[in-house]
C-alpha cells in the first residue's frame, strides 16, 4: 500500500536507512530529489547527516526551502530527523552562523560541557544510547504524538555534537540527559515533528515512533478526505 | 553513569566473517548477515563491519552486504575497508551505514578528514588506528590491516585526527588483536586521555573483567569485540548485564 510518505533526499545523509525503516513498516516510502510533487505527500520526512551549512546549501541548490515551508504551513505532517531537525530552527551556530527553516523559533548551538563528575567523559558528539525524560515544566501528552505509546525508560540512539534551543520550551516534547546538561530530544509544532535521535537506528522502539508518524499521516489523510 | 556501547565487530574478507590474531591467520567464522542478525537480536548497540581486503578487491562486496543487513536491521552500522574518496563514503551511507571509518587513506591524505567531516560531519568520518606498541613503549600506527607502517606515532596521529574533525576513532591494538588476552589499557588511557572525542578500544577483549577494565581503566566510551561473541563465548546480553552490576557498584547504589 502506499502511505504517500516522502522521504527528501538533498544529495547527503542516512537516507537510505530511513527509507528502509518505512519500508519496513509496508509503509512505501517514496524519495524525492526535487521538490516537483511535494504537494501530493500526506507525510514528509527530512532525514539528515552532516553539517549544518552544507546541508541547507544543497536543500537550496534543488529547490527545496520555499516548497518544504510552504508544505509545512499546509499543515501536513513534517518530521525532521538529527540535522533535519535542526533544519527546522531559526539558525544554527555549526561552522558559523547559518540560516534553517524557521519553523520552529531557536537555534542550535554545540552541547554545553558537563555538569555533573561522576567519572565519565561525556565526550562530545554525544554517541549512544540514551533515555526521554517527560519535560517537566510544561509535561506534554505523548498521546498521538509521534511518541504514542512509548514511555520514557526507552532508549533511543543519538548522534550529535550540536543540539537544538527551541524559543518557546512547550515546543519540546522530551529531553535525554547527558553530562547533566537537558538536550532537546524530540520537538512539535503543531504538525511538524523532530526529533533528534535516529528513529531508523533505534531498534523496536524507533520502528515504533516512525510507525507512529505514519498513522499521523494516514489519519491526516482521512481528515483531509472528509473535509473535502 | 553514561551507557557504554558493546559493538560486535565483524572483519570481511569476501562473502564471510572472518577473524585473526594480531590481524593476521584469518579463519572463517560465520556469514555476514547471519551473525549481524543474531547480534542484534541479543541487543548488540552498533555493528562494525570491516571489510580487510576491499583494498584489494574493491568496496562493492561491503556495500552489497551493508546493503542487504541495513534492511531489517535497526541499529547503527559503521563499515569500513578501502575508503579513499568522497564518492566511497556517499556509496556506504546510502547503502545504509550510518557512520564509515577510514585508516590508510587518511594516513596517506591527512587533508582528506578536513574534506570529509565538512561534507558529511563529524559524527559521520570514523578514524580507524591501528596500533602497535614499539620495543621503545611507544606505539606507532600502521595500516592495511597491520601490514604497513606508517612511520607516524599512534597517539599523536589520534590527537591529529581529533584536532582536524574526526567524530570518533576506533583503536585496534595489533599486539592484543585475536589474543583475548586483555585491551591495550596504557594505549586506549592514552588516547581517550587526550581527545574529547569518544574512543572505540578494540582487540583483546577475553573476559568480562577485561571489558570492565578497559571502560573504567582503559576509560573507552565504547568496546568492539569479536572473538568471544563470534565463538559464543559470551552473550551480548551477558556483558551489559554485569557491567550494569558493576556500575552499580561503583557507583554506590
Amino acid at each position: 500500500m502506499s502511505s504517500n510518505i516522502f522521504v527528501i533526499d538533498y544529495g547527503i545523509g542516512n537516507l537510505h536507512s530511513v527509507e528502509k525503516a518505512v519500508s519496513y513498516l509496508n509503509a512505501g516510502a517514496r524519495v524525492i530529489d526535487k521538490p516537483e510533487g511535494i504537494e501530493s505527500a500526506r507525510g514528509l520526512i527530512l532525514p539528515g547527516v552532516g553539517a549544518f551549512g552544507d546541508g541547507m546549501r544543497l536543500l537550496g541548490e534543488r529547490g527545496f526551502v520555499e516548497p518544504l515551508k510552504r508544505y509545512a504551513r499546509s499543515g501536513r505532517p513534517l518530521l525532521g530527523i538529527c540535522l533535519g531537525m535542526q533544519f527546522l530552527f531559526s539558525h544554527s551556530e555549526e561552522f558559523g552562523a547559518h540560516r534553517g527553516l524557521d519553523l520552529i523559533g531557536g537555534r542550535v548551538v554545540r552541547i554545553g560541557p558537563k555538569k555533573i563528575e561522576d567519572g565519565f567523559n561525556y565526550k562530545v558528539p554525544h554517541i549512544g544510547w540514551n533515555r526521554l525524560i517527560l519535560p517537566p515544566e510544561f509535561k506534554p501528552s505523548w498521546e498521538n504524538t509521534i511518541l504514542d505509546g512509548i514511555s520514557e525508560n526507552e532508549e533511543l540512539y543519538f548522534v550529535h555534537s550540536f543540539t537544538a534551543l527551541p524559543d518557546d520550551s512547550s515546543t519540546v516534547l522530551a529531553y535525554t540527559e547527558y553530562g547533566g546538561n537537558l538536550i532537546v530530544a524530540a520537538v512539535k509544532n503543531g504538525n511538524i515533528y523532530g526529533c533528534q535521535f535516529h528513529p531508523e537506528k533505534s531498534r523496536q522502539t524507533g520502528i515504533r515512533i516512525l510507525q507512529n508518524f505514519v498513522n499521523i499521516a494516514s489519519n491526516y489523510k482521512d481528515a483531509y478526505a472528509i473535509s473535502r | 553513569m553514561r551507557n557504554i556501547r558493546i559493538i560486535p565487530r565483524l572483519d570481511i574478507k569476501g562473502p564471510n566473517v572472518i577473524k585473526g590474531v594480531h590481524l593476521e591467520c584469518l579463519r572463517i567464522v560465520g556469514n555476514p548477515e547471519v551473525l549481524a542478525t543474531k547480534y542484534y537480536s541479543e541487543g548488540a548497540d552498533e555493528i562494525i563491519y570491516m571489510d580487510i581486503v576491499a583494498s584489494l578487491y574493491g568496496r562493492r562486496n561491503l556495500i552489497d552486504i551493508v546493503e542487504k543487513v541495513s534492511e531489517d536491521i535497526f541499529i547503527p552500522l559503521t563499515a569500513g575497508g578501502g575508503v579513499r574518496s568522497l564518492e566511497d563514503i556517499n556509496n556506504l551511507l546510502r547503502a545504509g551505514a550510518d557512520k564509515v571509518a577510514i585508516n590508510s587513506w587518511l594516513i596517506q591524505n591527512p587533508d582528506f578528514v578536513d574534506t570529509s567531516v565538512k561534507l558529511f560531519g563529524s559524527q559521520c568520518i570514523v578514524g580507524s588506528i591501528e596500533a602497535k606498541r614499539m620495543p621503545s613503549g611507544e606505539w606507532m600506527a600502521f595500516y592495511n590491516n597491520g601490514r604497513e607502517f606508517s612511520g607516524k606515532d599512534a597517539i599523536k596521529w589520534a590527537k591529529e585526527l581529533a584536532g582536524r574533525g574526526i567524530g570518533e576513532l576506533l583503536v585496534t591494538s595489533i599486539d592484543q588483536e585475536g589474543t583475548r588476552r586483555g585491551y591495550d589499557y596504557e594505549l586506549i588511557a592514552k588516547i581517550s586521555s587526550i581527545v574529547d572525542i569518544p574512543v572505540v578500544a578494540s582487540g583483546g577483549a577475553g573476559t568480562l573483567q577485561d571489558i570492565e577494565d578497559i571502560i573504567y581503566k582503559g576509560k573507552a566510551d565504547a568496546v568492539a569485540i569479536a572473538s568471544l561473541f563470534h565463538y559464543n563465548d559470551l552473550k551480548i546480553g551477558e556483558v551489559k548485564k554485569f557491567l550494569n552490576r558493576t556500575a552499580a557498584s561503583m557507583s554506590g547504589v
